[in-house]
């Protein structure tokens, strides 16, 4: 998890100019960091490259659309990384 | 080419869906409105219009990519080169490379030739979406048809209700 943070939180500083310093487990990623949605599509792709898999963006933002998930479940950057430790896990296994 | 339309494709000359690749090819008009302003007396092709024609040449391989289910719209362009001045009569090709396929977007790197000669490049990120409505597929179906989109190339049932829309 931690060392998947690193990772994200490292994408994110350099993807959106944001200092590292600002990016926390906590932080969420729209509410607390400004991210928008085209601005994301960048980072999901880091993500992809970094980790080799392929993010549920689609998924996740029907979800979130219809009242079945909040956005904090998602982007919630602990919470990403937990879904990303997950997909790694799928894909391994 | 007819930049005032955004039409900036004249042919698809071929999609390799396996390979994540496409070639097209416009020929920059003599005369457009456009160049009246850029520039009045030494018309050049506005560098903001070659990168929108990597961005249709991208678009329509993204498009291509999922069976025309998702309108292809950008969302993004990295390390963009101008790399020479085109001017009209320009017989320019589109080269683009799908580098990823993500959940609702594409990464793809393009490049603009002609003569052989790169004269911009860039990687481009493509955001896809559900068409707005079927009048807006149907449209963009149509347009396809339009540049001898090869709808050969996609799955079977696809391309007969393409062909038939």
């Amino acid at each position: 998890m931690s060392s998947t943070f690193d990772t994200v939180a490292n994408i994110i500083s350099e993807t959106c100019d944001i200092p590292r310093e600002k990016i926390t487990p906590e932080s969420h990623a729209i509410d607390d960091l400004g991210i928008d949605s085209l601005d994301f599509l960048d980072i999901a792709f880091a993500i992809d490259k970094a980790f080799g898999i392929k993010l549920p963006l689609e998924q996740w933002t029907q979800e979130v659309n219809e009242g079945k998930a909040s956005t904090e479940q998602y982007f919630v950057l602990e919470n990403l990384c937990a879904r990303i430790d997950d997909l790694i896990k799928a894909k391994g296994a | 080419m007819r930049l005032e339309y955004f039409q900036l494709l004249d042919r698809i000359i071929d999609i390799d869906l396996s390979a994540g690749t496409i070639r097209t090819e416009a020929v920059v008009p003599m005369e457009s409105t456009v160049f009246e302003g850029h520039f009045p007396g030494y018309p050049l092709m506005p560098g903001v219009l070659l990168c929108e024609t990597m961005a249709q040449t991208c678009g329509w391989l993204s498009m291509a990519k999922l069976n025309f289910t998702r309108m292809a719209f950008l969302a993004g362009f990295k390390d963009v080169k101008l790399r020479t001045f085109v001017t009209p009569g320009a017989e320019l090709e589109g080269h683009g490379q799908l580098l990823h396929e993500g959940s609702g977007f594409t990464r793809l790197r393009c490049q603009i030739t002609c003569g052989g000669k790169t004269v911009c490049d860039s990687e481009l990120s493509m955001r896809l979406m559900p068409f707005p409505d079927d009048t807006f597929k149907t449209m963009v179906l149509d347009r396809a048809k339009g540049l001898s989109f090869p709808f050969a190339v996609l799955e079977p049932a696809e391309s007969t209700e393409a062909n038939n829309a």
